[in-house]
């Protein structure tokens, strides 16, 4: 099975042109909460993006049968009984990855990405391009995620991925660890800068009507 | 088929659940056993490092068996009680029950060396959610041997250093506890503490440690947590001795 052009485009534009997190804006409220280690933030992506692509699938594969009146709640048992399976089955046979997961593992049901790509893609879509549709928004999601975590934990902690990385005597010349940074307002003025950065050197991004 | 009829609607969702229900308990029931092991073995780690000795989730219940040799549950005369199971009880559970009903376990290692420790459950507050851990005394039930904490979700690069040996952890090793003027009546924040947690009083102070810069609030709950904890224990440490 060859993928198509058109198949590829489901995975790479959710990193750049129609990433959910600094174009869509969607996510915001875990990308505050875990981003101030890029250990979290890079186990967090990947949880994501395997519950994405599994609920993305199956909500696929019933689009035709799910009653259109009840869809949100229908999407929303999927994705909330796959969190919850995940987390037993992390809890029975990882018990190290789930104790460093612990809420954000909960925090998934709420990310608002998987509703907004299985109600605007799985809903009308078959199974692959699916699938890639959430590897690419997954992967979108991460990619964000686990910059906005390496600026925070460097500045916040000198220190990268749990090791330190600025040399002691840099501290003893009288640098500081930005102690801000560890706090979530700083997440969210990252996510803008990157946002800044992004809009200014894709100019088509920028809202006309303004 | 009409999709959007009432009786496909109750259909599908009635379908679903009982689907999702039966997935999930699967789920719960089927995993249960190996997830209780694998608290059950986390327990014996911790038990184990507080002593000094590294191991793995391989070896961890073979160690423990060699190196765990006695555990008691002990009431707030210092007594022991025979009815419970130490290695079972809920620290949770028994801080929130009265001084006179409490019973807490303590456990005796006895080390390669010949020495043997004693281990004392601890567990308090921290900033946002409970702190815990082990501290493991020298056979005069006044020097620290060693000490383990762990927490549920205090702030990263923070309060959460308690868990860090190297940051933390470390200094508590040959400090000495204060029961003498202990008193179960009061609060932990109204006495004097058993080992003071404070920034900056650990260097050369036998009965303080350093706090976390940034984390005074997890630091004093450190603090409060010993003193509640080890208080608890003063009967008994003077009964042994």
């Amino acid at each position: 099975m060859a993928l198509t052009s058109k198949d590829l485009k489901l995975v790479t534009n959710p990193l750049n042109m129609e990433n959910p997190i600094t174009v869509q804006v969607l996510g915001i409220c875990s990308a505050l909460a875990i981003t101030v280690q890029m250990k979290s933030a890079v186990v967090m992506a990947l949880s994501v993006t395997v519950v994405l692509i599994f609920s993305n699938l199956i909500t696929s594969l019933l689009r035709n049968t799910i009653p259109n009146r009840i869809r949100i709640i229908v999407q929303l048992t999927i994705v909330a009984a796959l969190v919850i399976i995940v987390d037993q089955i992390l809890k029975a046979y990882v018990y190290d990855v789930s104790k460093q997961l612990s809420v954000f593992v909960g925090l998934i049901i709420t990310n608002c990405i998987l509703m907004g790509r299985l109600e605007a893609f799985a809903m009308g879509n078959k199974p692959l391009p699916s699938v890639l549709d959430a590897i690419g928004n997954g992967a979108g999601y991460g990619v964000i995620l686990i910059i906005v975590a390496f600026l925070r934990e460097l500045l916040g902690s000198g220190k990268i991925w749990g090791y330190q990385v600025v040399p002691d005597a840099f501290y003893e010349m009288g640098y500081v660890n930005n102690g801000l940074m560890i706090l979530p307002p700083m997440a969210l003025i990252t996510v803008g800068t990157i946002i800044w950065v992004q809009r200014s050197r894709y100019k088509q991004l920028i809202e006309q009507n303004g | 088929m009409d999709t959007n009829s009432n009786s496909y609607i109750y259909i599908f969702s009635s379908v679903m659940v009982i689907i999702v229900a039966a997935a999930l308990s699967l789920a719960a029931t089927g995993l249960k056993e190996r997830q209780d092991k694998n608290v059950e073995i986390e327990k014996k780690q911790n038990l184990l490092s507080c002593v000094l000795i590294e191991s793995t989730v391989e070896d961890a219940e073979a160690k423990f068996d060699q190196h765990i040799v006695e555990k008691y549950t002990i009431d707030h005369q210092g007594k022991v009680v025979d009815a419970v199971d130490p290695f079972t009880i809920d620290m949770k559970a028994e801080l929130a029950k009265s001084i006179e009903e409490r019973h807490m376990p303590v456990f005796i290692a006895k080390l390669d060396d010949g020495s043997t420790k004693t281990i004392i459950p601890v567990r308090g507050t921290g900033l946002w959610g409970p702190i815990w851990g082990y501290v493991s005394l020298n056979d005069d039930n006044k020097t620290i041997y060693g000490a383990v904490f762990d927490h549920k979700s205090e702030t990263p690069g923070l309060g959460a250093e308690i868990s860090s040996y190297d940051q933390f952890q470390k200094q508590f090793e040959g400090k000495t506890i204060e029961l003498g003027s202990y008193d179960p009546a009061k609060e932990a924040k109204q006495q004097a503490p058993v080992l003071a947690v404070t920034k900056g009083m650990g260097e050369g102070n036998p009965n303080a440690v350093d706090g976390i810069s940034g984390g005074t609030i997890t630091s004093k709950g450190v603090q409060y947590m010993l003193t509640d904890c080890l208080g608890f224990f003063s009967p008994y440490f003077n009964q042994t001795h």
